[in-house]
């Protein structure tokens, strides 16, 4: 009799020790010795930032100096208002060559980010819309609204009314690149 | 046979009767329908963009426009023909209204839509003249929800059934002992006899060969309960944290089919897949503030959570104020949890992965569109990571970088495809420097 409970004893303690990770906290871990980084990591909370916007709420990232310029990139000269807007449509042109390679890359990202609402085809019937998530988004031929490559990369870096600027997941190169397949859509849409 | 010349007169009669009513009810209101109807579609595809019929939206709201144009600016239906038609045109010359609704509203410039007649204009007016429609359901979206009864329920039976057991055997031996001792009692039981006997247990004893076994089997089933404990540690396959914000990937990269890199735009092209930051999730939500009606009852029934509370946690995180449209309070970061944490000495890059190699996120994050919270599917552990180096083809294809490995390979060798492991993605300084 006692070495039955000798090993009751034993198997309880081994399920007692398997089952101690709980689904709402990291696992316990052996002598962590180079598991926390010591330098700052991306989207890390840091406490006690010293400057910066963002210090009360120790955030790692800081919004860089305004009028700070980095190696290979530029600034965007047109102002984010209507007459930004009418000045980008008449003057802005695309600094990238059509090529194979770059409309397939715009294909690819205007799949990503753009197809969602405007379709696959550029006429306004994307997932979200058909879900009617999202109502009235245009056409791409539609003639009061006229879009030109100037036109759409202002769109897709400012946003206009109830559509975001892209900016932020999109860089510059990667924007014409959509500019281009866009118009590429609008060819065929006024084909049709 | 029996003659019936008027059988199913009365239903008759009260069908001719149905049908006639019906058709002068729908010569009535059929203009009127159609209008709306055409109002309706015209609406969807053309003002809903930026207008809705009972919120702001980028525009004002348009219920009953019309009439309350009529009342509080005297401008009638003409004024509106002009005003949708070419707004901008409108507001160069010079009308008061005009000008005050665009100063009013940040200057934010209306599409003209010189393609609609004043027909088309005629019917949107129709259908925005409609009464609002009475909420059918009435979730009281600002109280609070019961939490879910997942998780609780499983641990209750659980118990219960242990419980159960436990009494049952407890009944059972009780009985046994009682009726042994009437046994004892009757003399049905010699209890000489029965003293003689050895119990099992020490039978068991004196049976070397079996204690030898049962020993082995034992050390064997410690060592493997051991072993598993140990391989364990620090692994975090399953967590699953609680978020500051109900987020839910089900919703929106399973119901919806939005990309996975919408959002998580960095893995393209960064070491880091990053959380996307806030103005990511007002590209959308600037617009839908509230989830569908059907969404809302299901998350309230099935997950226990109030969709629309929780896109008002983001608005309240960015300073979004739905009702003025503006950016006016003041922002907060959210903190999400990260599930999926490596050590710091692994160097782990995403646009590697990702654009080079073409590896599907679900790979490795399991079906995250199934997921209502994510949980980290995969363990992480070096020797996942080493498995899937050593039975993975590289994506040479298209890339001239191993262009020349590739042809010499061919030419040599005559080798078609290689594994990550053959391009010495084994070594110790690939991931640990």
């Amino acid at each position: 009799m006692k070495s039955l409970i000798k090993i009751g004893v034993v198997f309880g303690a081994a399920l007692l020790m398997s089952s101690c990770f709980d689904k709402s906290q990291p696992n316990y871990q052996y002598f962590p010795n180079m598991y926390e980084s010591v330098g700052y990591e991306a989207y890390q909370e840091v406490n006690g930032v010293p400057y910066g916007e963002y210090a009360a709420h120790n955030m790692e990232a800081q919004i860089p100096a305004d009028g700070s310029i980095k190696r290979g990139w530029m600034p965007y000269d047109y102002d984010d208002t209507n007459e930004g807007y009418e000045a980008a449509k008449a003057e802005l042109k695309n600094p990238l060559a059509t090529t194979e390679e770059n409309l397939a890359k715009g294909k690819e990202l205007y799949g990503i980010y753009c197809a969602i609402c405007h379709g696959n085809k550029g006429d306004g019937q994307g997932t979200l819309v058909k879900r009617e998530k999202f109502l009235g988004i245009p056409r791409y031929d539609d003639a009061a609204r006229a879009i030109t490559e100037g036109s759409i990369y202002h769109v897709l870096m400012y946003g206009k009314n109830n559509m975001g600027s892209h900016a932020s997941q999109l860089d510059t190169e990667e924007r014409w690149q959509v500019v281009q397949h866009v118009l590429q859509l609008k060819a065929e849409l006024e084909k049709k | 046979m029996k003659k019936v010349n008027r059988r199913n007169s009365i239903s008759r009669i009260l069908g001719t009767a149905l049908a006639l009513m019906l058709a002068f009810s729908t010569v009535a209101f059929a203009q009127d329908e159609a209008a709306i109807k055409a109002g309706e579609a015209l609406f969807k595809a053309n003002c809903a963009a930026c207008h809705k019929l009972d919120a702001m939206s980028t525009g004002p709201m348009l219920r009953k426009i019309e009439s309350r144009l009529d009342e509080e600016q005297g401008l009638d239906r003409e004024w509106l023909y002009k005003w949708i038609k070419n707004s901008n045109a409108l507001i160069k010359s010079g009308d008061r209204y005009a000008v005050e609704v665009y100063e009013k509203y940040n200057k934010r410039q209306m599409t003209a839509f010189p393609t609609l007649s004043n027909e088309d204009i005629d019917n949107i007016l129709a259908y925005t003249a409609q009464d609002k429609a009475p909420s059918v359901t009435t979730v009281d979206s600002g109280g609070e929800v019961a939490p879910a009864e997942s998780g609780f329920s499983t641990d209750i039976v659980l118990t219960a059934l242990i419980v159960l057991f436990g009494l049952l055997a407890l009944g059972l031996f009780l009985v046994n002992k009682t009726l042994r001792k009437f046994a004892i009692a009757n003399g049905t039981v010699n209890l000489e006899e029965e003293a003689k006997k050895t119990s099992i247990w020490k039978a068991f004893v004196q049976n070397q060969f079996l204690v030898i076994v049962a020993t082995i089997f034992f050390m064997l089933g410690a060592a493997y309960f051991a072993y598993g404990y140990l391989m364990q540690i620090g692994v975090d396959q399953g967590y699953q944290p609680i978020q500051p914000i109900h987020y839910s990937h089900r919703i929106h990269a399973g119901d919806n089919k939005i990309e996975c890199k919408y959002c998580h735009s960095s893995a393209r092209v960064s070491k880091h897949s990053g959380i996307p930051s806030l103005n990511v999730c007002m590209n959308c939500h600037k617009n839908i503030a509230q989830v569908a009606e059907e969404v809302q009852q299901e998350g309230i029934t099935k997950y226990g959570v109030d969709y629309n509370k929780e896109i008002r946690k983001l608005y309240e995180a960015v300073g979004w104020d739905p009702t003025q449209q503006d950016y006016v309070n003041e922002q907060k970061p959210v903190k999400w949890i990260r599930i999926h944490n490596l050590p710091d000495f692994v160097y782990f890059n995403h646009s590697q992965h990702v654009s080079v190699a073409g590896v599907d996120c679900q790979t490795c994050h399991g079906e995250i569109e199934n997921m209502e919270i994510v949980e980290q599917h995969s363990s992480l552990t070096m020797g996942w990571c080493i498995n899937c180096h050593r039975e993975t083809d590289v994506n040479f294809r298209g890339n001239a970088y191993y262009e020349k490995i590739h042809e010499q390979l061919k030419d040599k060798y005559g080798v078609e495809s290689f594994k990550a492991a053959e391009m010495g993605a084994l070594e110790c300084g690939k991931c640990h420097y």
